[in-house]
Formats: structure tokens, sequence, C-alpha cells
């Protein structure tokens, strides 16, 4: 169809396919630099990187399909690559061959070569496969495939130039492997797929868009998409189609004993095997197997389990402890902005809406920032060099008990730090549904920013245990991990759980620039999105604890530059006693004024209206009033509670003996750190919910669930503590 | 003798991988077939998953999965561990 117009074609779009580990990120980031975008599949939480390539003038998009080992519809990441590259036609599907893998590698090749679109192979890694003694024949393997192969040296960058020129050489010329060159079955098999082929070429009197000879091949293994399309491209048609299908599968079954899909498995492989032996040179030398024996200590019986912990307490270390002084330094910085700003400007509305609603909102993200840029660091070098896989091999027998796999190790560990970047490294999982199931969970990881929650009430209520309750509530948190985990793997997430079978790379050096473009891909993606949700959230939330301005308002706004004032005097008058007292009470004044008027505010009367859900968990309307400002960050449910208690946030035991006037009891307390566990993840947990699951269902599904799980278990914990006669 | 009950060290050879959809495929594409060598690298510290040798190629897998591999020619167990 476009043969014609691609002589004078001045871009052209490829897609790059392999196998994972097989070089081709690498490869993508050799063609296309740092000139790259992140995204998704439609639909799917798949991600999907495209970037761009300029060649002689001429310009190459070139996108990166989801590394799979084959092209059936098990997976969702092989039915994206292969729906790609039938609903798409890119000019040229290029696929990543990993030399020193040769045999598993042609799986996907062969397959990619069954359907009608010009492919060309990179053989990666030659120096890998060569250090083993292997010896490649690439012109033969042309030859024998039909097919144009290119050698590369990934990781060095080497051979990248003649890739480019390759692929703009078959990306114009435009040639498919004619049908004669494909894999040929054993007779029977080839008998069944003649006659489906016919039937298909006989009801279709034009062109197939899935190609005749696949389409049968597909529905004799009874790939469940494809008999999908073919029903709704042949409409009414269809049915004689999948009958003689159905029959045709049913003869093969009692021919081999076997089902088809397997037999055409092992002929494919069987074909493999003889090109294998016609490239391939073995000069089996002593190799030494450096991977291994760093794999002798890293993954022993007993070594194992602690090298994998010190890794881990690295990575939280450096992104938490080294990512504080950064953090202290924005920190720093926007609340000086703050303060010269209401110091500068009159106070008021325009005022409180730029400083509490905008700057606070903007600064709360960019605080985290240097957190962000440091985690995606580490985990790109877990990655990159395959240590990731061996955290999986470590770590699924203990994730399996939740349903879940190795790899959810770490986004649930890193839950704890912030849920933001644990959710976003979930994408280290393949599996779809081990992702969604992993993102789910981890809100149950209790985050950093909870603990000054609890500190406050364990302080105040369990002065004596304070350690000891803290502690039993992170446990919490992990035990209905477990326990969600495996309800939502049964209940909402059902079928066949994904096979395990993982392959374990080769220890590689990571490439400085792979880890660079991956590192601030995921950050940059990161300040864009949450940037723009926690801004809309403060300002929300500042608007309803603004409005509707009443008397009270005015007053504690009029009280709030008596404060100002009575600063000054102090400051100018550091040993006065007379300006010390004025400015405490000028301080109180306004704090019990600010008080009165939030309580009036819409929020206020929010947490009125919804106290009623909350007296059965123990609870007064202010901490209702709290939990709800604690959805923008949980950090403020602190804060908020200052306020409506009119007591100071510099003084924490000045909130913790207003709370205990309030009512409040050691049990109205755990009920409420138990449910500050629990409850709706924070705006920026949920936008990030919504974003890598690519639904607003799921981040739907998370506020809920996590809603009823609080308040069932704080509902227990009060009720069943009363019945104890503990309240 | 099936995949599962082989030690760390044996080597065997594959005789018929047997299992459900999705995991007797996924074996089968990632080289799992009837003839081919394996050896036993090891287990991993909680007994479960284990890695395995299949062409030159570090292959981790459950023992649940592992239990659809039936072997033959397994080597000796070692005298050793």
């Amino acid at each position: 169809m476009q043969d014609d117009s691609s002589f004078t074609k001045k871009s052209f779009t490829i897609a790059l396919a392999g196998n994972p580990n097989s070089g081709k990120t690498t490869t993508f980031n050799n063609l296309t630099g740092a000139r790259q975008k992140v995204g998704n599949w439609p639909g799917v939480t798949v991600e999907k990187k495209e970037g761009r390539a300029t060649f002689r003038g001429m310009e190459v998009t070139v996108v990166d399909l989801p590394g799979t080992y084959s092209l059936t519809a098990f997976s969702i990441e092989e039915v994206v690559a292969r729906n790609y590259i039938l609903d798409t036609r890119p000019d040229l599907v290029v696929d990543v061959i990993d030399a020193s893998n040769l045999e598993r590698s042609l799986y996907l090749a062969t397959q990619l070569r069954e359907l009608s679109v010009p492919v060309l192979f990179v053989l990666n890694m030659m120096d890998v496969a060569k250090s083993r003694g292997t010896v490649i024949d690439e012109k033969k393997l042309s030859e024998l495939l039909a097919v144009p192969v290119v050698t590369t040296v990934g990781n060095r960058n080497q051979g990248t130039e003649s890739l480019l020129s390759a692929i703009m050489e078959a990306a114009g010329r435009h040639e498919t492997i004619p049908e004669s060159r494909r894999v040929k079955y054993s007779r029977d098999l080839e008998a069944s797929i003649q006659v489906i082929r016919d039937m298909l070429r006989r009801i279709t009197s034009c062109s197939f868009p899935l190609g005749f000879r696949w389409t049968a091949i597909k529905l004799l293994e009874n790939d469940t998409v494809v008999r999908e399309r073919t029903a709704a491209l042949l409409g009414p048609e269809a049915g004689p189609v999948m009958e003689e299908t159905e029959r045709q599968r049913a003869r093969l079954a009692q021919l081999y004993d076997e089902e088809p899909e397997i037999v055409m498995t092992e002929e494919r492989y069987g074909y493999i095997a003889g090109i294998v032996a016609e490239v391939v040179r073995s000069k089996s030398a002593a190799r030494v197997d450096v991977s291994r024996k760093i794999d002798l200590v890293l993954t022993n019986r007993y070594l194992g389990f602690p090298i994998f912990l010190f890794f881990i307490w690295a990575m939280f270390q450096l992104t938490f402890t080294l990512g504080a002084y950064p953090q202290a330094a924005i920190e720093a910085g926007v609340s000086a902005l703050s303060a010269f700003l209401s110091s500068a400007l009159p106070s008021g509305f325009g005022t409180g809406l730029l400083v509490d609603g905008v700057i606070s909102g903007v600064g709360s993200v960019l605080a985290f920032f240097p957190n962000i840029l440091i985690l995606f660091l580490c985990i790109s070098l877990f990655e990159d060099t395959g240590y990731m896989a061996r955290a999986a091999f470590l770590m699924d027998r203990i994730m399996h008990l939740m349903g879940l796999h190795g790899k959810s190790f770490i986004p649930l560990l890193m839950g704890f730090g912030c849920n933001v970047p644990a959710i976003m490294a979930a994408r280290t999982l393949e599996n779809e549904k081990d992702r969604i199931l992993t993102i789910l969970i981890n809100p149950l990881m209790s985050c950093s920013a909870r603990l000054p929650v609890y500190v406050l009430l364990a302080g105040a209520f369990f002065p004596r245990f304070a350690g000891d309750v803290i502690f039993s509530i992170y446990l919490l948190g992990i035990v209905l991990s477990f326990v969600m985990g495996r309800l939502f793997r049964k209940a909402i997430l059902p079928g066949e759980a994904a096979p395990f079978v993982m392959e374990l790379p080769p220890y590689r050096a990571p490439m400085a620039r792979s880890l660079l473009i991956h590192m601030w891909d995921r950050s940059r993606m990161f300040l864009k999105k949450m940037g723009s949700v926690i801004l809309v959230g403060s300002i929300v939330i500042w608007a309803l604890s603004s409005f509707p301005r009443t008397q009270e308002t005015l007053r504690a706004e009029a009280l709030q530059a008596r404060v100002r004032e009575a600063r000054i005097a102090l400051a100018n008058a550091p040993g006065s006693e007379a300006a010390r007292e004025a400015f405490v009470k000028a301080a109180e004044a306004q704090r019990e004024s600010e008080a009165k008027a939030k309580a009036e505010s819409y929020l206020g009367r929010t947490g009125k209206a919804i106290a009623p859900a909350f007296a059965p968990i123990g609870l007064a309307w202010s901490e209702a009033v709290a939990l709800v400002t604690g959805f923008v960050a949980k950090e403020v449910v602190v804060s908020t509670m200052a306020v409506l208690h009119a007591a100071g946030t510099e003084d924490e035991n000045g909130l913790a003996e207003a709370l205990s006037a309030s009512g409040m009891t050691p049990l109205s307390a755990l009920a409420m750190m138990v449910f500050v566990l629990l409850y709706v993840p924070c705006l920026a947990t949920v936008a990030t919910i919504r974003q890598e699951t690519n639904s607003w269902k799921w981040a739907a599904f998370s506020i809920c669930y996590s809603t009823a799980l609080a308040w069932i278990a704080a509902f227990v914990v009060f009720q069943g503590g009363r019945l104890l006669g503990l309240g | 003798m099936r995949l599962s009950d082989m030690r760390e060290g044996q080597s065997g050879t594959i005789v018929k991988v047997a299992g459900s959809g999705a995991i007797r495929r996924r074996l089968l594409e990632m080289g799992f077939l009837k003839g081919k060598a394996l050896t036993v690298e090891k287990y991993a510290p909680l007994r479960d998953p284990l890695e395995v040798v299949l062409a030159g190629c570090h292959v981790s897998l459950r023992v649940e999965e592992a239990k659809n591999i039936t072997m033959d020619n397994v080597s000796p167990l070692l005298p050793s561990d």
C-alpha cells in the first residue's frame, strides 16, 4: 500500500522488539539519545516509550515495544506488542537479539517473521557471545532467515551508525518475508493451516489486515485475541471458520496426542535448532563465568538475605538521609518565601490564597523531589545491573504468600518512605495483575508522613509505651497487606497467576547514560503530574477552610496584623517582659479567633456534618476535619488539629494537652491512629495510582476500600476496647 | 523424577512438561523442551524458587512450577552438602 510513496518518504516509524534483558532499552537509548517520551499504552498499565532519531536528514520515530519472549495472547505485554505491529503497521520492526542467547531469542524472531511486516534483526551483545566462545555467522543467518542482520555491542554504543543506515534501507524497501521462506511446520499442521487459510481467502475477497497464513496459525493455536478479532472482521461468516478450526484442532490433537499450540511451539524450536546448527560455531573455551561467581555470594543461602537487606538499607539511607539535606533546603526556602510574602503583602484573601494555597502546595511537592531523584537512581541501578531479578529470587517465597511476585518487595518496602515513588517503582513488575495488586496494597505501608500523627497521639496518650504503640501500628499495616493481598488476588484480580519463570540475566556494568535517562524520565513525570494535582488540591482545601468569610474570619485577619506588630515590638526590645507578654497574648487571641473562624468555614461545617460517621469510632468533629485535610498530605492532620484546638504548632505539648482536654481518650487516640494508617491515601498517591494504573476506576477503588477498611478497623479497636472496659 | 525433586548440582534431561495453559506454554517458550539438558544451580534461601541452567541461560522458577517438569537421566547426588 505504502510501497510507492516510501521512496519519497521523509520519515519512518520503526518498532523495537526483543526479549527482556536483550539490550533493547540500551539500543533504544543509543538510537534516540535523550529525545524520548515515556507514557502508557492506551488502556493498559504497560509503559510505552517513544523516541526520535535523525539520520542523513531523515526522521525516524522509534517505538519501544514491551520486552517479551513470545507473541502469544497470554500476557498483556505480548498482546500490546502484537497489536501495535498489526494495527499501526510500522515501516519496520527491529528485533534485538541477544547473541549470547541465540536460540531463545530466535523464538520471538521467528514469530515476528510470521507477521506480514518488514523485519530487521540486531545481533546485540556480540562481545558476550564471543567471550563465551560462540561465533555466529551473521551473513548465513541473514540468508537463512531472509532478513537483514546487523551486529552491535549496545552497552558500548558500537554499531549504532550501521544499524541506523540499515534501518533506513530496510524501512525504505518495505519488503516482507515471502510466505515460502517462513517457518515450515510438519505436513499435518501445514495441511490444517492450508484449509483455514483458503477458507479465509474465499470469504474475504479483499486483503485481510491480519494476514491469511498468520491468522490461520493463530486460530489453530486457539489464540483468544485473534479469535475475537477474526470474528469481528468476518461478522456472520465467522461461524463456519470457527467450526472448521475446531474440527482441525481436534484432528491435530488426535494425531499428535498433544494440543496443536504445543506442537507448534516445539516445531518452531525445531526450526530454530536447525538454524542455530548452521550459523553457530562453538569453541567451548573454558569460560570464566563472572556472573555465576557473583551469585555464589549474592544469592547464597546464608549471605543472600543479609546482603539484600544491606542494599535496601543503603538505598533508604541515601534516599531519606542524604535526600534530607536538599529537602530541608527547599523547605526552608519555601517557608522563607511564605514568611516574606505574608509580611510584605497585606493580610487578607489574596495573600492567603498565594501563601497557604499555592506556595505551600507546590512547596510540599518540590520538597520530595531530591528523594525521588535518588530513589529512582537506586532503582535504575538495581535494574540495570541485573540485581533486581536476584532480589525477586530471594523474596519470592515471602511475597508469594500475599499473592505477589518477588519483585513486589521493593515497591512495598519503599512505601514506608513515600507511597508516591513506591507506586511508580511498581513499573518494574512485568505482569499487569501483579502490578495493580502491588499498587493497591502499597498505601498499607505506613509512609513517613503519617509518623508525625502517631508521634503526637502516642506521645500524648501512651507516654510510657509510645514506641510500642507506633510499632504495632506499622505491624498492623503489614499484616493487613497480607490479608488484603490474598483477598484481592482471589476476589478482584482472579484468573491464573502469571508464571514466575524468570530469567536471571548476567550481571552487567550499568551505563551512566542509561541510568540518568531512566532517573530523569521518572522524576520529571512525578514533578509534572503531582505538581498540578497537589496544586489544585491545596487550593481547594484552602478555599474550603477560608470561606465563607465571616465576622470571625475578618477578626482573625485583623488579629494576625496585631500579632505581627507585637512580634516586631518584641524583636526591637528583646529583653522586655512586657513586650513578650503582649506578643503571647496577641498570639493566643489570634489562635482562638482562627479556631472559631475555621469551625464556621465550609470545612468546619463539613466536619460537623460527617461527625456522626466518626462518633462510632470515638472521634469528634474536629478530628473529622483534620482527617479530611489530611487528604492533601497526611502530616497536615497534625497542623489542622493544632489550628482547631487553638494550640500553637511550635509547641507539641500544648496540642497534646488540648486534645486531652477536648475529651479524647487513649482508646479513641488509638482508633484515630489506626484510621490514619488505613484511610484514603493522600492526594498525590491517589493521583499516582490513577496515572500508573491508567484508570480512575482503580484510583476510586483504592479510595473506597481503604476508607472502608480504616473505618472497620477503627470501629473494632474503639468498640472492642470499650467492651473490654478500656475506654 | 520431577525437577522439583532434584537437588543442587544435579543435572538431567527433560522428558515431559505438563501443567495448565499459561504455565506450560511459558515454560516451553523459555526453552524447557523435551530432550534438553538442564542443571539445578541452586535453591533460594527459603527453598523456593530454584535456579536452573538451561542452554547456558540462568532461569528461576517456583517449586510449584518445577513439579510440572519430568526429568530423566538425573545425575547422582553430590556427596557433600
